[in-house]
């Protein structure tokens, strides 16, 4: 499902933040074209 | 969600389309993330940012549901999530985002 697919991650700074999600995605042949971590506090 | 970011979802759709894109969550509870996930399937829920009323059609999925975790190198996913699955409500999260998601696409 993620192999070829533009994906857009919408972490969380008290969850899982952006980066972790990039690199997972990376991993699974995804293509992140946009990463954020956002914030609720 | 924050409004910038539902004005840069907008725009990448308009770019990419709606079969192209996957969005991936990792919000911290499941409230918030069934929020986001509403967001970007049927609109703005608060009528407060760009996508107010504007049903993109996008499917979004937790890091931690298994049609996104299983595609996954698990090496990978053992280094950066799995800590978190222990401290967050895993169960809910799952359950609320795969409900909105469900309810929301096609």
């Amino acid at each position: 499902m993620l192999k070829d697919k533009k994906v857009v991650v919408l972490g969380d700074r008290d969850g899982i933040p952006g980066p972790a999600i990039d690199e997972c995605i990376k991993s699974a042949g995804g293509e992140v074209i946009f990463s954020t971590t956002e914030c609720f506090v | 969600m924050d409004l910038e970011n539902q004005a840069r979802i907008k725009d990448l759709f308009d770019k990419h389309g709606a079969e192209n894109l996957v969005v991936v969550l990792g919000g911290a509870e499941a409230e918030a993330s069934g929020l986001a996930a509403e967001t970007v399937a049927n609109g703005d829920p608060t009528f407060a940012g760009p996508l107010a009323g504007v049903q993109l059609g996008l499917k979004a999925y937790h890091m931690f549901e298994e049609e996104i975790k299983g595609e996954v190198d698990p090496a990978v996913y053992e280094e950066h999530i799995s800590m978190m699955e222990m401290v967050l409500d895993l169960d809910a999260i799952v359950k609320e985002v795969k409900e909105i998601r469900e309810q929301f696409t096609t």
